[in-house]
């Protein structure tokens, strides 16, 4: 009898742990059981056409949210570990690694959360590859990184990770003003021969389906973000090429003027939802 | 003699009508967006257009819209309503108007335009994320127009 409901017990919890990952649309994010994401929260006030905020996460089918769940199972965190490696590599002329100026990853917990985000010396607003390669030219003497390639991407990664549950907050006024209504205004601009917006999808119909793709809000607080398609990694402007690509239209370049002020505009939308780098998604 | 010259004068007219096919630029839209004249004089073929309409690259009109006659077809979208119907709600020149260009009807819809080739925001070169080059071609044919029209007339039941 003792047997039985150990046996029972067992099976109960294993049917809990199976019920787990069975998340759906309401299902809550905790990684490896103990760093809480915020997947669903209200909307910033400075988003008129939302009431509230969601991740992707929450759209995706059960399997891929499990993924997520546990950092052995997120192919994202391979490349986190290789950028550890790089964190620690000098590299250029100035005898610099990443450790050198900043010891640990750690160190840069929060950078993820406020980026594209306005640099007084630079004068410029700048993504996370921006400033990653803004340390790399200026601090190493080091060769800058391709955009959204791989190197870059998992470093991106890396220092998503260790922002992971921490609420993005991107500024949208002062001097990031001027990025922020750039931003604005092309999420809202229709393009292409089937003429859609940004807004078209991911704000009138976030949840619906568009043949087998549940649309989510196109919110980036997850990137980079593990692709099970392509089974890598993907930055958020090479993801905005391919919608805009998608509309028919003539796509920006990434790290164009458009594309770093649509950056820190997206990112804006998802003000309050935490930082989730590396995410899966399909 | 004059019978015979007659018939051939009829069979050449019939000749003309049917190559007759209004360019996008052309189309005359209604005061509500229907579109009464064919646009390519040629009647619609509804099998044709039953492929169109299932068909990624083509109409792929199932990406947006459930249609149940299509359920063997997988994947059915839900930005645009139910087709289930909409042969009996709308008229064909209606119809016609919609799929030509659904924002005559309904201002501001997400619908894209499948016969309209000018008026567009950094128009590209099909799918590659490139600049087009030269004039742009309908997403569908006039006669393809057609045969979805002639699909959607079939569909007169909810």
């Amino acid at each position: 009898m003792k047997k039985f409901l150990k046996a029972s017990a067992l099976a109960a919890s294993v049917f809990a742990i199976a019920s787990a990952a069975q998340a759906d649309e309401e299902a809550d994010l905790v990684v490896n059981g103990e760093i809480e994401i915020t997947v669903r929260t209200s909307a910033p006030e400075h988003v008129d056409g939302l009431r509230d905020i969601y991740s992707g996460w929450v759209f995706r089918s059960d399997e891929t949210q499990a993924m997520q769940m546990d950092d052995f199972d997120n192919p994202g965190m391979i490349f986190v570990e290789e950028a550890i490696e790089a964190f620690n590599t000098v590299e250029g002329s100035e005898g610099n690694s990443c450790a050198s100026c900043h010891d640990t990853p750690e160190n840069l917990a929060g950078a993820r959360a406020t980026h594209p985000k306005w640099n007084d010396n630079a004068e410029e607003i700048r993504t996370l590859g921006m400033q990653i390669n803004g340390c790399r030219t200026e601090q190493m003497g080091a060769e800058p990184w391709a955009a959204d390639k791989g190197d870059m991407l998992a470093m991106e990664a890396l220092l998503a990770s260790v922002s992971r549950g921490m609420p993005v907050n991107v500024q949208i006024d002062g001097p990031a003003e001027a990025a922020y209504e750039l931003g604005r205004e092309l999420y809202y601009t229709r393009t292409g021969q089937l003429d859609l917006s940004c807004a078209s999808c991911h704000e009138q119909n976030y949840g619906n389906y568009i043949r087998a793709d549940h649309l989510s809000q196109g919110q980036i607080n997850g990137f980079p973000t593990y692709r099970l398609k392509n089974a890598k990694l993907n930055g958020v402007q090479s993801r905005f090429r391919g919608c805009v690509r998608d509309t028919r239209a003539e796509t920006y370049a990434v790290n164009s003027p458009e594309f770093i002020a649509l950056e820190l505009y997206v990112a804006s939308r998802g003000n309050g939802l935490s930082v989730e780098g590396p995410s899966v998604r399909n | 003699m004059k019978q015979m010259f007659l018939t051939a004068a009829v069979l050449a007219c019939a000749t003309v009508a049917k190559a007759e096919v209004v360019a996008p630029g052309d189309v005359q839209f209604g005061e509500y967006g229907a579109i009464e004249a064919s646009l390519s004089g040629v009647p619609g073929n509804a099998d044709s257009g039953l492929e169109i309409m299932v068909t990624r690259g083509k109409g792929n009109c199932i990406a947006c819209h459930a249609v149940s006659a299509l359920e063997d077809y997988p994947f059915h979208g839900e930005v645009g309503p139910s087709l289930d119907g909409v042969g009996a709600r709308w008229s064909e020149a209606e119809l016609r108007g919609l799929v030509a260009n659904a924002k005559m009807t309904f201002d501001g819809t997400v619908m894209p335009a499948f016969y309209q080739t000018t008026g567009f925001n950094r128009p590209g070169n099909a799918f590659t994320g490139k600049a087009a080059e030269g004039e742009l071609d309908p997403l569908l044919t006039a006669q393809e127009i057609e045969d979805v029209v002639a699909y959607l007339m079939t569909l007169n039941e909810y």
